[in-house]
């Protein structure tokens, strides 16, 4: 059984994905026991996968038998098993946490609802195992289509976000797919493996050129890269909350895999970062976008429109690791992969709580009354916050730390000013809802001034609005998950992020 | 130049409508408009490859007995078209759901015009 693993885990999942609808027509209250089973199983499937990827090394499954390049491989090396470990595990924790917000903001909706969740992460699973280019772009639409359906529930203006959504991946789905045309043309094969073993000698071809700008022009739509970003505000403020919490974290950190696996596995690094100045674009594209997310996420008052520009912001700390092209930068993007999947998946699941118990997210109504009200969902929040900002020991301080190591390797001292800049302007957008939460004074007490003592001004007769445990432990998981990631993150980048780094960085 | 234009029209055409499809779906005010555009956009791609794939002298990818199994340089390379075909489900799955968004978009807000849309939204 172990050497199916790479194709067992979307399998698993595109099985719950066509079960659960089956299960809910039976009886609709067996549809979410039966999405919750499946994801938890590929969950463990992946960590599987991790293991024996560590202990045995890169596991390779032909798909039918046919062997590659005619055939499709799934490949389960040491960033696919990362990957999908990322992927899994907040998606579970997301699963467990949206039944009640699934059954507060859509409960009519509930079978569907779960069923195209499975389906979007059938495609981010995909999209991570298959050694297939073609494979890879079925995949992305997958996942993409699965995007558009679950932004398109939420709030009223929700399906002309998801139109717009729809036109502009489409089109970076296109210009992908025009860009693997013109490898086919040259190499004569879709396998990632093989293509990388032809590529060095017709690297100098102008369709090859063509080809890659193409691609990497089209996954940087779907990674929302500034200022190709302009879909995602909306898209994840108006998508419901528990779809914002499975899109958000995964979606965009997507396409910043499927460009590392194209700049540095199919293409030899040294290509992409000497011979074309693709890497350098990347790079200021990503600064610039650092610094418009975070600027714009100052401005925002509702909480999820914040969250949204905050991950244009840290996009752009991907994309930078990915444009540094050096060890250390590539550690930095992936660790940062996993730190933002967690804390930003963390946020929604906050956002989630918040939306149930008070009925918005909208930052100026926040008061003093929240931290007795619901003393652990914002006690989570402020860790998060404090790992968004980059303070040790949470993990938000580490990936950035080798971010800050790979530029400065670079002698690129706009992106090291850039990175503390802006983990400066987050902490004043995070601290925001803090102030608000732990330090001032209540409104409703607006007139006893603001130099009392906040704990004498303190309602006492604020009663409890914790929500309940199902929804409760996921965001503590993640909030407490964050320190945990944090102290172990040395463990993570020796035993796994190092092996990682492609030959020739 | 003539010639170097003749010997590639097929591509011609087809680089004329990847435009045609950008420009719809950035010049044009109306939703189903600009989804028209992203249909013959995603056309133009398709029929790139395709394109690429045609081939003189050769024929459909069945092996003839004239010709045996050995002589690949005589039959049509089928992978471009197999692919395609997927692309194909691929974009009608992506126009059936576009079409939902805009019935959904229309009976909320009545209107399909972007800038009538954008000031109901307000």
């Amino acid at each position: 059984m172990i050497e199916h693993l790479p194709i067992l885990i979307p399998l698993t999942l595109l099985m719950g994905a066509l079960l659960t609808p089956l299960a809910g027509a039976l009886r609709r209250s067996f549809a979410y026991p039966a999405a919750l089973v499946s994801i938890l199983a590929a969950c463990g499937l992946s960590f599987l996968g991790l293991h024996q990827v560590l202990v045995r090394g890169t596991m390779r499954y032909h798909l039918g038998g046919w062997v590659p390049p005619i055939g499709i491989e799934y490949v389960l090396d040491p960033l696919a098993s990362f990957m999908t470990v990322v992927i899994l595990t907040v998606g579970a924790l997301v699963f467990v946490h949206s039944r009640d917000v699934v059954q507060n903001e859509l409960p009519e909706k509930m079978v569907p609802f779960f069923s195209v969740s499975l389906l979007l992460l059938t495609g981010f699973c995909g999209i991570v195992l298959t050694g297939d280019l073609f494979n890879l772009y079925v995949f992305l639409e997958i996942s993409s289509l699965a995007a558009y359906a679950l932004i398109a529930v939420g709030e009223k203006p929700s399906p002309v976000a998801a139109f717009r959504y729809l036109l502009v991946g489409t089109i970076g789905a296109s210009f992908f797919l025009l860009g693997l045309g013109f490898l086919y043309m040259i190499t004569g094969s879709l396998n990632i493996a093989d293509v990388a073993d032809i590529l060095p000698s017709v690297v100098s071809e102008p369709p090859v050129v063509v080809g890659l700008v193409l691609i990497v022009t089209g996954l940087a739509i779907k990674m929302a890269l500034f200022p190709m970003h302009g879909w995602l505000p909306d898209a994840y403020t108006y998508a419901p909350s528990a779809g914002s919490a499975l899109i958000a974290p995964i979606g965009t950190k997507i396409g910043a895999y499927v460009l590392i696996r194209i700049l540095f596995y199919l293409f030899d690094p040294n290509y992409s970062r000497l011979q074309l100045p693709l890497t350098s674009i990347v790079i200021w594209l990503s600064i610039a976008g650092i610094l418009f997310g975070s600027i714009m996420a100052m401005a925002q008052k509702e909480l999820k429109r914040m969250l949204a520009y905050s991950s244009v912001a840290q996009i752009g700390y991907i994309g930078l690791g990915i444009g540094l092209a050096n060890p250390l930068g590539l550690v930095g993007a992936v660790l940062h992969t996993l730190n933002h999947a967690f804390m930003k998946g963390g946020l929604f699941l906050v956002v989630g709580n918040l939306r149930t118990r008070l009925g918005h997210s909208t930052i100026p109504l926040f008061d003093q009354t929240l931290r007795k009200a619901m003393p652990w969902t914002m006690a989570s929040y402020s860790l998060m916050a404090l790992s968004m900002v980059g303070i040790p020991p949470t993990a938000g301080f580490f990936s950035k730390w080798y971010l800050v190591l790979a530029a400065i390797e670079d002698s690129n001292w706009t992106a090291v000013g850039m990175i503390l800049l802006s983990s400066l302007l987050t902490a004043v957008y995070f601290f925001r809802v803090l102030e608000r939460v732990y330090v001032r004074n209540s409104s409703s007490t607006g007139e006893s001034g603001e130099g009392m003592n906040p704990r004498e001004t303190m309602p006492s007769d604020v009663e409890s609005m914790e929500v309940n445990a199902s929804m409760l432990v996921p965001t503590l998981v993640i909030g407490g998950g964050l320190v945990v990631l944090g102290l172990l993150n040395t463990v993570i980048v020796t035993e796994v992020l190092m092996r990682v780094i492609p030959p020739g960085l | 130049m003539v010639e170097y234009i003749a010997n590639y029209s097929a591509y011609w055409l087809i680089f004329l409508l990847t435009i045609t499809g950008l420009y719809g779906m950035l010049v044009k005010k109306n939703l189903v408009k600009k989804l028209i555009g992203m249909t013959i956009f995603q056309t133009s791609v398709i029929m790139f490859f395709v394109a690429s794939a045609s081939k003189w002298n050769a024929t459909i990818p069945v092996v003839d007995p004239n010709i045996g199994s050995a002589a690949t340089s005589l039959y049509i390379n089928p992978l471009p078209h197999t692919l395609m075909l997927t692309a194909i489900v691929v974009g009608v799955a992506t126009i059936g759901l576009a079409f939902a968004l805009l019935m959904k978009i229309y009976h909320q807000y009545h209107t399909l015009d972007e800038p009538q849309l954008l000031e109901r939204m307000r």
